[in-house]
């Protein structure tokens, strides 16, 4: 079967600085894929390359929908790539603050309906129905979720861990069939990050998303995980599943230095 | 409440305003005499004054510092009186109603004077409708947005002069060129915001205004146009009273028809995505929103009311020039949508109103006139900084959908 992302070469320079150095990436079908390093080390710069937001100077990126032709995505927008069917959520939560959660995961919705100016001003019946449908289908998924209680609160005024909750939502809302996750527990209590973890792997089973992940804790991240990457200032150091990741040495220098005799 | 702490600040603050003001308000040279008088009771009453001031603003403060303390917490935020008031049909309705009778009858109880300025605060209602759009919903500061108003105005005088259209065929005509020249705007700033994006549509507004004052052989440069007709009603000859009040009536269906479609848009898709803009960009565009399309279609559906209120001041004042389309009247409008309460449709229509009326019926102050408008602005945005009306986000119920789902 077919990776879902395929990303080959990926290379982005800020100026002389390599922030991501010839990165070779892929998820396939119904894979949970994490993608850990230090600080700084370029795994969000990897995230806003792959969804659009920076255009990376070298390399290639594929999405395959599953059954489908691959479609690269260099040179697209954000906002084509989440058409596509790549949603992501951000590591300092970006939501919209001065709207209600509702709105907040119709705004997710947006991609998939159609009203323009005119259908917006007469109302024929079809953004009638539209409309009532985004309503609908907005408010399934925050029962999907479990987010239905705060449904007319302005987003700002959300516990910290239901704030985290309602980007997964609204970027489900997208229909993606790959979901990135930029450090979804950071924060989070250890109560909160157990829940995120059962959340993940039912978004998994229930919608058939495949999940990449950038995170920081890494009892999540091994718990979850199928097949781990390590980046370190910007190169790819290790690859596998998470029993080769903890015992390999590479990943073990990035992360606790170097011995001072070696 | 009232503390010895705050009478001995008040005090502190009468005595430094006194100390400021001796020269100019104490010391007076009789250049006749050549003596010096000294005024000393006017000192005391500066002292007076700036402590009565001073005290009442303290209090105002305290209490405004206290109401936002005990809303936290509550933990619930207080929802308005006006909108309170709005939500309840036993008021709403003896209001509405009291209202649409007032609207009525107005120009036929008021005289000529009262109704004409009335019909200017309804081409600002329409006005700051539109840039409520843009700054309100989609969070544009636009500066330059009386640029359109020009456009609206200059096509309906330009158009009527060589070609001789009507007033009712230029009402389309402006909006549409309004509208084009909105998205001509959107173009070039399609990567700016905040500031920036200020400076920049300030200079737009300067550089159709300046090409106006200029360009002798298309705008008539600063002698501006004359006898642009007013509005015609089926070729019926019309006094001067008579068509006053027509405008009039016209204005009000225009500012009805405003407040529809600006509803509309608000409750929409393209409204939602108008306000997601606003809140965050970056988030907005990873959501799916096309950022250019959206920013384009606020710049555009705002410029094209201004290019209708633009057509309507052209054949109510029958002369224009560019100097009514100066930065000031940038200014004004914005103020109409800051002050009245951004994204709000019932604080601009309120605001406009304000902004409006209130310096006409000032004028019994004459000189102070704008000292106390300007000491009203300054309050309002102290005490209310949303505005007269804050923008409400609408509220969906969803009691019993699980069975209409299902059924």
């Amino acid at each position: 079967m077919k990776p879902v992302l395929d990303v080959n070469q990926l290379t982005m320079d800020f100026g002389g600085l390599r922030a991501l150095d010839h990165i070779d990436l892929q998820v396939h079908p119904g894979e949970i894929v994490a993608l850990i390093g230090p600080n700084g080390a370029g795994k969000t710069t990897f995230f806003n390359c792959i969804t659009g937001i920076y255009a990376p100077t070298k390399g290639d990126m594929f999405l395959t929908r599953p059954q489908g032709e691959p479609k690269r995505l260099n040179g697209l927008k954000p906002n084509r790539v989440t058409e596509r069917g790549m949603a992501r959520t951000f590591q300092n939560i970006r939501l919209f603050q001065n709207m209600t959660v509702l709105e907040n995961v119709m705004i997710g919705r947006h991609c998939r309906l159609h009203t323009g100016i005119p259908g917006a001003i007469f109302r024929p019946p079809a953004s009638r129905r539209e409309e009532k449908e985004v309503v609908a289908d907005s408010y399934a998924m925050l029962e999907k979720i479990g987010l239905t209680r705060y449904v007319n609160e302005f987003a700002k005024n959300l516990p910290y861990g239901a704030q985290r909750r309602l980007e997964i939502a609204r970027a489900l809302a997208t229909e993606p069939f790959l979901l990135l996750l930029d450090e979804p527990a950071a924060g989070m209590n250890a109560q909160e990050t157990k829940a995120l973890d059962e959340l993940i792997l039912r978004l998994r089973s229930d919608m058939k998303v495949s999940i990449l992940l950038i995170e920081h804790d890494m009892k999540l991240v091994m718990s979850l995980s199928d097949r781990i990457y390590v980046v370190d200032y910007g190169k790819k150091i290790a690859e596998g599943n998470p029993e080769e990741i903890k015992s390999n040495p590479a990943v073990i220098k990035a992360y606790l230095g170097e011995d001072i005799d070696a | 409440m009232i503390t010895l702490q705050e009478i001995k600040k008040s005090f502190l603050v009468s005595l430094w305003f006194m100390f400021l003001t001796f020269p100019i308000m104490v010391i007076k040279v009789n250049t006749i005499e050549q003596t010096i008088e000294w005024r000393w009771w006017w000192m005391a009453a500066v002292g007076l004054g700036a402590f009565v001031l001073s005290f009442f603003w303290r209090i105002a403060i305290a209490r405004k510092e206290a109401g936002k303390k005990k809303a936290e917490v509550s933990g619930e935020e207080k929802i308005a009186l006006i909108p309170r008031l709005m939500s309840n049909p036993r008021f709403y309705i003896p209001g509405l109603v009291a209202t649409v009778a007032l609207v009525v009858i107005f120009p036929f109880v008021f005289s000529m004077y009262q109704t004409n300025i009335l019909i200017t605060a309804l081409i600002y209602v329409v006005v700051g409708l539109g840039l409520n759009i843009v700054v309100g919903l989609a969070g544009l500061l636009d500066l330059g947005y009386v640029a359109f108003y020009a456009v609206g105005a200059y096509s309906y005088a330009l158009l009527n002069y060589h070609f001789g259209v009507t007033f009712w065929m230029a009402l389309p005509i402006g909006a549409l060129l309004a509208f084009l020249f909105g998205i001509m705007l959107g173009f070039p700033v399609l990567r700016l915001r905040g500031d920036y994006l200020a400076i920049v549509t300030l200079g737009f507004g300067e550089i159709i205004r300046l090409v106006l004052e200029n360009w002798n052989a298309f705008s008539f440069g600063p002698s501006g146009i004359a006898n642009i007709p007013k509005p015609g009603l089926f070729g019926l000859k019309l006094s001067l009273q008579q068509s006053s009040i027509f405008i009039y009536f016209v204005m009000i269906g225009l500012a009805l028809m405003t407040i529809f479609v600006v509803r509309r848009l608000q409750d929409s898709r393209i409204g939602r995505a108008w306000i997601a803009l606003r809140e965050d960009e970056v988030a907005c565009q990873a959501m799916g929103i096309d950022k250019t399309r959206t920013k384009l279609s606020a710049f555009a559906m705002g410029a094209t009311w201004a290019g209708m209120g633009g057509v309507v001041f052209a054949a109510k004042t029958t002369f224009i020039n560019p100097t009514s389309f100066t930065i000031w009247e940038s200014v004004i409008i914005l103020c109409v949508v800051v002050l009245g309460g951004m994204g709000s449709i019932l604080g601009v229509i309120i605001g406009a109103l304000v902004l409006i009326l209130l310096p006409e019926y000032l004028r019994a102050f004459s000189e102070y006139r704008m000292l106390v408008f300007g000491a009203l602005l300054v309050m309002m945005m102290v005490f209310r900084p949303g505005g007269i009306v804050s923008g409400v986000r609408r509220i969906y119920k969803f009691e019993g959908l699980q069975n209409k789902v299902d059924s």
